[in-house]
């Protein structure tokens, strides 16, 4: 019986050999170097998760870069209850949610006009909402601020009654702005899809609505997904827009949670990176849930040789 | 009948649309539009307005022609300052971030195992913040606690990393770089998927060396990917913000002309119209880029 076992494992055991012997040493010497250079990346977020776990009196003492000698999880409850993030979460998803659905609605409908119905302008209006999106944002922070407290909404919309300190001003703002950025991917995207499958459809009489919705907009699915991902950790990780737009603590995005640990009493670094793991995870899992979409997604032109 | 205008259709290029199609068009693409010329252009063109004039947000509006440039230009400290660590910032991400970037994609591209777990390892930072990156680098580099310090094992002597404005824009840089250098090599990646493998054989099999294939096929066909990356490493290197607000708010050697727009439009001096001419000048900078990198995409474009 221990013969027969062992024999099948001899005769196994220069197979796996050829296997590693078939991984080159330039292989190798690039594993090690995609390897160090992974986790000198990872590294300041394991230290920032490292840091969260350890009281301060410990780190002030003997500095972030010690052996430890208590570990608990008491600074994320802290981070959690002392700044009210539950609430300030709901504030952000408020705000990132509809913001991203809007936003790619409209930025892949002026794609679709802009790389399928041969507009007259079509290059201009390209050229208008990309060269939007990439104006930096402090030059237009103060006629917006006035505009937006110019403008009134009824009570049911803002209980400031203003668009000014409400939602919808993020919201607008946001959306008026990354739409310029999807607009631009995905007019990338469109022209590498065959133009004949629209005409096609044109011939038999679809409308401009159906070409768009039920033929175009399929076959954008993965500049979608990516789109989404990338849109949903701007809008979520923004925090001047509400800075400037919202007065109210109440309303404020989860990215602001982050400054009311900051106040507290002295700046206890653990605490506030306890905080910053708590607002970042939304957007790891996003990440690591879309990951493969994202790639594929990203892929400009692969449909075409 | 219906024959005749089907090929006229096709010849003449713009088709007629039906009622319902105009509608259509006019909503969605009206919604948009309007909402990026209000929002966007509008704001724009009014920061450009303001910028001529000593407005606090309060009082009355009054015109004083080109004082704030000038006085911008020739007696406003932090402003030289500001200009050279844009620069910096750019020719940081472009020359050392971006390049690194795409690296690592042309060696993730080969089919590496666990390439799975390297790609979201490198991508992670993207997905932060840039207040959270800023927080983050100052547990790192604190004089007294910080990990950096205590890795180098200089604790007699410890080096004030972001306190010393000699040394802190280059921290800053290096902490901007982890997150941009995730970013760029996310597209790259993507766009290196795309790139016809029939086209490295074909360049393989004419005897060109790896290196040779890389730079004369693979990189001018991925063009598209240059230009988006081209412009989202300027773009992101002037409008830097969140990092160095998050450290030290933008002085003492971090200044950027973001932070001197924010510091004298938000801040209790409320100078709205000395903060828009900065606003104009960053404009006026960025403008120059994104016009090169439009008229070159579009002259792209029309050819494709």
């Amino acid at each position: 019986m221990t013969i027969t076992r062992t024999a099948p494992a001899r005769t196994v055991a220069p197979v796996t050999g050829t296997g590693k012997r078939r991984v080159s040493r330039g292989r190798l010497g690039l594993h090690a170097f995609l390897m160090t250079v992974s986790l000198a990346f990872l590294a300041p977020l394991l230290l920032a998760v490292y840091a969260s776990l350890r009281p301060y009196e410990e780190t002030a003492k003997y500095g972030y870069f010690s052996l430890p000698r208590h570990l608990s999880f008491d600074y994320y409850a802290q981070a959690f209850n002392d700044s009210g993030m539950g609430k300030y979460f709901i504030n952000s998803l408020i705000i990132a949610v509809p913001g991203v659905l809007l936003t790619l609605f409209l930025a892949s409908f002026v794609a679709f006009c802009v790389t399928r119905l041969r507009m007259r302008g079509a290059l201009v209006l390209l050229m208008v909402f990309t060269a939007g999106n990439l104006l930096p944002q402090q030059v237009i922070v103060t006629p917006l601020y006035v505009l937006f407290t110019k403008i009134n909404l009824p009570y049911w919309m803002s209980d400031s009654m203003t668009m000014y300190d409400s939602y919808w001003a993020v919201l607008a703002v946001q959306v008026a702005f990354q739409v310029g950025f999807c607009v631009f991917v995905l007019a990338n995207f469109m022209r590498t899809l065959p133009e004949e499958i629209v005409e096609a459809a044109r011939v038999d009489g679809a409308g401009v609505w159906t070409q768009y919705w039920n033929i175009t907009l399929p076959l954008c699915r993965p500049a979608l997904a990516a789109l989404a991902t990338l849109q949903f950790t701007w809008m979520y990780n923004d925090f001047l827009w509400a800075l400037v737009f919202i007065s109210d603590g109440e309303k404020l995005p989860i990215t602001s949670a982050l400054n009311n640990l900051r106040g507290q009493f002295f700046t206890d670094y653990n605490l506030l990176a306890a905080g910053s793991v708590i607002v970042a995870l939304p957007t790891v899992l996003v990440f690591l849930l879309l990951q493969r979409h994202f790639i594929a997604g990203l892929t400009l032109g692969a449909s075409k040789g | 009948m219906p024959l005749i205008n089907a090929r006229r259709a096709k010849r003449r290029g713009p088709r007629r649309f039906t009622s319902r199609d105009l509608a259509v068009i006019g909503v969605l693409l009206g919604i948009p539009i309007l909402l990026d010329l209000a929002l966007i252009w509008g704001p724009t063109l009014a920061s450009i307005g303001l910028s001529f004039t000593n407005w606090d947000g309060i009082g009355d509006i009054q015109w004083v022609g080109i004082d704030n440039y000038k006085t911008l230009f020739t007696d406003y400290p932090p402003f030289w300052p500001a200009v050279r660590n844009n620069l910096l910032w750019v020719a940081f991400l472009g020359c050392v971030a971006t390049p690194f970037g795409l690296l690592l994609a042309v060696l993730l591209d080969k089919g590496v195992r666990f390439s799975r777990f390297y790609q979201s390892t490198l991508y992670m930072p993207v997905v932060l913040s840039l207040a959270i990156v800023g927080f983050i680098a100052q547990l790192i580099f604190s004089r007294d606690q910080g990990a950096l310090n205590a890795i180098l094992a200089n604790k007699d002597n410890p080096v004030d990393w972001l306190g010393d404005p000699e040394l802190n824009i280059w921290m800053v840089l290096l902490a901007a770089a982890w997150r941009h250098t995730g970013y760029v090599m996310i597209l790259y990646l993507a766009g290196l998927k795309s790139v016809d493998p029939s086209l490295k054989e074909a360049a393989a099999i004419d005897g060109a060396s790896e290196t040779q294939t890389f730079f004369r096929v693979v990189l001018p066909t991925l063009r598209p990917v240059n230009v988006i990356v081209g412009v989202i490493t300027v773009i992101e290197a002037l409008r830097a913000f969140d990092i160095v607000y998050a450290i030290n708010h933008g002085r003492n050697g971090l200044e950027l002309l973001s932070v001197l727009v924010t510091d004298n439009i938000i801040g209790e001096a409320s100078r709205i119209g000395f903060g828009s001419a900065i606003a104009v000048v960053l404009l006026t900078v960025s403008m120059g880029f994104i016009v090169t990198y439009l008229v070159q995409e579009l002259r792209g474009g029309k050819k494709g």
